[in-house]
């Protein structure tokens, strides 16, 4: 008994952290769980029985799969537009000294700081000051200009960390600047890059509150879902939410596993 | 030969020596060329629309004669007698959200950072992959996990959790969905992983060797932990309770899909506002309040926990 | 080799200088690496080696005068124009490039499409012909060093920079990568600028030392020259170790030929005039240096077999530790309160123990004089030697 209480005082940490892996995945295992759903009436809030129907037609309720494919192109845009503008001021802050540097990190960072529904509030009244048609496009410049941020954080920090005698090896190995930036700086940047392209996405796709200030009648998916929560949510959102879940975590094993090779055969 | 001798102390410059550094100085624009389109961006659509949002609050008129700048501060008065339990709320839900990841989200990120071993980077990824499921979808999952009747209620109802959660006013009989507790559990849930990565990130900085130097200087374990690992964590706390406490004081989805009309948040307020009622100096006056406030708190914070360095 | 490539190496710097607002790191200075030679900038940290190394790389702007490669005004070059390549500190290996992509990076910058014989030759040059495929993350020390220079030198650059470039290695590699750079020196016959704060490591492989300190140059010459005829108390002191004593002219030279005859207490000191940076005028104050190893030791009780003409000094001994090669004594004097004696373990005079009172005479041409209107202790590791302690202990 007394070994049993070493033992969980010894782990007390490990289990504590296992719950809340447990409270962070439960909803997604009910998420998958209900993609099997055959729900009665509008609502799939409660288990009635297994059925594959929703698998089988994932793209079975109106304007679903559309709204889906919208906020794929928005989420593409927009990492593009933040992942360029935002690498290019990341690589000005830590590469170079000029003036108001103060007031331009705080710009960056004001817009981390700032509730969603602030920035979406603030926004809308510009654009219905300029008379803009709310949409498509007003939705891409809300979501490139909060994903900028989140880029410039990611990619800065990969930037500082790199040794600035690697790029002088580059320029006293007769490579010009834009030789310089191509064949050192950039490759040794990218994971930082990457990983502000992919959180610009992750963030784009999924927002909700901005863009339900800003699109107007243009409804992405996140909207849909939204809507359905007051109309009656199909089977299928569970399909696409289980599907991109796994998509998501099988591409990030594959990824782990081509590195893991890499290393291996480098060896 | 070599020599060496002191040289006398350079004139200025003159002619022959500035055209020839010509292209070396055009470098000097770089920077600016690097941050002008984007830094233009976040110009015009962050800055500007806040300056629009300010001149919107002090708006009168209405939507079919239009609004025009009169200076009428009073609304400010209004929308916060009107909606002061909303603000409250939200302050409340968002602080108890945050002290619950902070509590749920530590041990995960020590685990990930001390005690994973080879599991380190499948944890991670189990920690970051439910975002790519909508977290409309996850948030909507909770009604199905607190639904009345549920396992889960059933579970918290016989062993009486239900009892003091309802005797602290956050639920009502034995029910959760529809009451504070659920708009918390989902405000926790939502924002758990931005808890948890700056958390383990800074967690993974601290060198192993400090924890069996304090452990050799008599330190025990649980003295270990409040003397060396949480102080040295301090980054991560601080980064992960604004990236908590913001977004959750500011939204209204996990209120609106989980509560009731009870528990409504400013989020709420605004979003119907601005979006139902098109009441824009209400609805815009209220946002600056919540700006305003958010601001001042996080200011005093970083102030307060000493990481400047942070920003 | 044409006589166009015989100068075509040469470094000239004229009156060039570096300030960052208002600190000066390079005061404006003159210098002329010739073609061909291994030439050492030894300082400590923050002495302005590294500026100078970094404003003939092109790396660092200077803030006047101009650099010169052989006949060619360098000083407006961007870096990767300038026929110069560096050997960075902690060699700054392309981490996403392998070992062959890191040596044929210059080659391919420059347009040269067939690059495999060379990149192949210059690889076996520093025997890492099995590595090429590797990352550099998975070399040693050792071998990431011998990389830098293959990237470097694959170029046939008219001048070769380092960068403490052994800076990384443990003390046995760092000896051995020392003769190897030299060999490869020699072999190239490429002129090599290295920029060092390890006196040891400037005397054995330069041949023209440059001592820097406070963004100066305070002494220029071979290392055998520095080392017997500082014209400083930083280079003596920089330079291995010495002992001083305080003293007055009494007699000047009539002759720069002649010996200067000086007072120190109650001891009397000659000086070669030829050896004294200091005014040799009767009356003027001189510091009197002296190498430890000069100095002979014999026990006061044979003070009468010491012979005529050398220049001696009594005292205690207060310390001595026993090294191996040698035996090192502290003796107390009351000219200088502790005098380092190096005495070779020949034969062992056992009366020669804490305590003793004992006689220190050497040669009067040993004898070096200074300007005694500097500080004793510049140069040594309480002042600007800081780096030498950490390595020692590093090492």
């Amino acid at each position: 008994m007394a070994a049993f209480f070493r033992w969980l005082r010894r782990n007390l940490v490990v289990i504590a952290g296992l719950f809340t892996l447990g409270y962070l995945l439960l909803p997604n295992v009910v998420v998958t769980v209900f993609s099997f759903n055959k729900p009665k009436g509008r609502f799939n809030y409660s288990w009635q029985e297994f059925s594959l129907d929703a698998w089988k037609d994932p793209c079975g309720v109106a304007d679903m799969c559309g709204s889906l494919s919208l906020s794929l192109q928005i989420a593409a845009w927009a990492t593009i537009g933040a992942t360029v503008l935002g690498t290019m001021i990341a690589f000005a802050l830590v590469r170079y000294r000029f003036r108001a540097r103060g007031a331009i990190n705080s710009l960056i960072f004001l817009p981390m700081a700032m509730p969603e529904v602030v920035m979406a509030a603030s926004l809308l009244t510009l654009f219905l000051n300029m008379g803009a048609q709310l949409g498509f496009w007003t939705v891409l410049i809300a979501h490139i200009m909060f994903c900028l941020s989140f880029v410039v954080t990611a990619v800065k920090a990969r930037v500082m960390s790199m040794d600035p005698r690697l790029e002088q090896a580059a320029q006293d190995l007769y490579a010009g600047p834009v030789q310089t930036f191509l064949r050192v700086t950039l490759p040794i940047a990218a994971p930082g890059i990457a990983a502000g392209a992919l959180l610009a996405f992750a963030l784009s796709f999924d927002d909700f509150i901005i863009t339900n200030f800003n699109a107007g009648s243009t409804v992405t998916f996140p909207m849909f879902v939204w809507g359905s929560a007051q109309r009656g949510t199909p089977v299928q959102i569970n399909v696409i939410g289980t599907a991109m879940f796994l998509v998501a975590v099988l591409l990030v094993l594959a990824g782990m596993l081509v590195g893991r090779r890499r290393n291996k055969q480098a060896k | 030969m070599t020599t060496v001798t002191d040289a006398p102390p350079p004139k200025a410059p003159a002619g022959e020596d500035a055209p020839a550094r010509g292209p070396r100085k055009r470098g000097r624009l770089v920077p600016y060329w690097l941050l002008l389109p984007g830094i233009l961006w976040l110009l015009v659509f962050f800055a500007l629309p806040l300056v629009y949002q300010a001149s919107t609050s002090v708006q009168t008129g209405s939507l079919e004669e239009g609004f025009k700048v009169t200076w009428h501060f009073a609304t400010y008065w209004e929308a916060l007698t009107d909606y002061w339990p909303q603000f409250l709320r939200s302050v409340l839900y968002a602080g108890a959200a945050t002290v619950l990841c902070l509590l749920l989200g530590y041990p995960l990120a020590y685990l990930i950072a001390f005690r994973a071993g080879r599991w380190r980077n499948v944890i991670l990824v189990l920690v970051i992959a439910p975002f790519f499921t909508s977290f409309l979808i996850r948030t909507l999952a909770w009604k199905t996990i607190l639904a009345d009747g549920g396992p889960v209620v059933d579970a918290l109802n016989s062993l009486h959790v239900l009892d003091v959660t309802s005797w602290l006013g956050v639920t009502a009989g034995d029910r959760v969905l529809a009451t504070p507790l659920a708009v918390i559990c989902g405000l926790t849930y939502n924002f758990l992983p931005f808890m948890i990565l700056p958390l383990y990130t800074s967690l993974e900085r601290i060198d192993g060797r400090l924890h069996e130097a304090a452990g050799d200087l008599y330190a025990k374990p649980s003295t270990t932990f409040r003397k060396v690992t949480f102080p040295l964590s301090m980054p991560g706390v601080v980064s992960g309770t604004l990236l908590t406490f913001i977004p959750a004081a500011g939204d209204y989805v996990n209120a609106d899909l989980l509560g009731s009309t009870d528990t409504r948040m400013v989020g709420n307020v605004i979003q119907t506002q601005f979006l139902r009622i098109l009441d824009y100096p209400t609805a815009a006056a209220l946002s600056f309040i919540l700006m305003a406030a958010i601001l001042f708190m996080v200011t005093f914070y970083i102030r307060k926990s000493g990481t400047e360095d942070l920003v | 080799m044409t006589s166009a490539q015989e100068t075509g190496g040469d470094v000239r710097l004229t009156g060039i200088s570096k300030t960052y607002g208002s600190f000066t790191a390079v005061h404006p200075l003159d210098l002329t690496v010739p073609q061909g030679s291994f030439f050492a900038l030894l300082g400590a940290s923050g002495c302005g080696k590294t500026t100078t190394l970094r404003m003939i790389a092109g790396l660092e702007e200077p803030s006047s005068g101009t650099v010169h490669l052989g006949d060619q005004d360098v000083t407006a070059l961007p870096p990767y124009k300038r026929p110069v390549n560096t050997v960075f500190q902690s060699y700054a290996l392309f981490p996403h490039l392998d070992i062959f992509e890191n040596v044929a990076f210059g080659l391919r910058r420059r347009g040269i499409k067939s690059v495999k014989n060379q990149v192949g030759d210059m690889l076996d040059l520093v025997q890492l012909g099995e590595q090429a495929r590797k990352k550099p993350h998975q070399l040693s020390g050792g071998q990431q060093q011998r990389v830098a220079v293959a990237r470097a030198l694959i170029n046939h650059p008219k001048v070769l920079l380092l960068d403490e470039p052994l800076g990384a290695l443990d003390l046995k590699l760092r000896r051995q990568m020392q003769l190897e750079l030299k060999r490869i020196q020699t072999e190239v016959g490429i002129t090599f600028v290295h920029v060092t704060h390890d006196q040891e490591e400037a005397m054995t492989m330069a041949d023209t030392v440059a001592v820097m300190n406070g963004g100066r140059v305070e002494q220029l010459g071979a290392p055998a020259d520095l080392y017997e005829n500082p014209r400083t108390t930083f280079v003596a002191n920089f330079l291995g170790t010495s002992n001083f004593i305080e003293a007055e002219i009494q007699a000047g030279a009539a002759r720069s030929g002649d010996d200067l005859v000086l007072k120190a207490g109650d001891c009397k000191l000659t000086l070669p005039a030829a050896r004294c940076g200091g005014p040799a005028t009767t009356g003027g104050k001189v510091l009197v240096g002296v190498r430890p190893e000069k100095i002979s030791l014999t026990h006061a009780d044979d003070a009468g077999q010491i012979p005529e003409g050398r220049n001696r000094i009594t005292g205690r001994i207060a310390d001595s530790s026993f090294i191996g090669v040698s035996t090192q004594y502290v003796v107390h004097s009351p000219v200088c309160p502790s005098f380092e004696v190096y005495a070779q373990n020949v034969e062992r005079d056992t009366r020669l123990v804490p305590g003793a009172e004992v006689v220190l005479h050497w040669n009067p041409a040993h004898t070096f004089g200074l300007d005694a209107a500097q500080s004793l202790l510049a140069g040594t590791t309480g002042s600007a030697g800081v780096e030498k302690v950490e390595e020692d202990a590093s090492a």
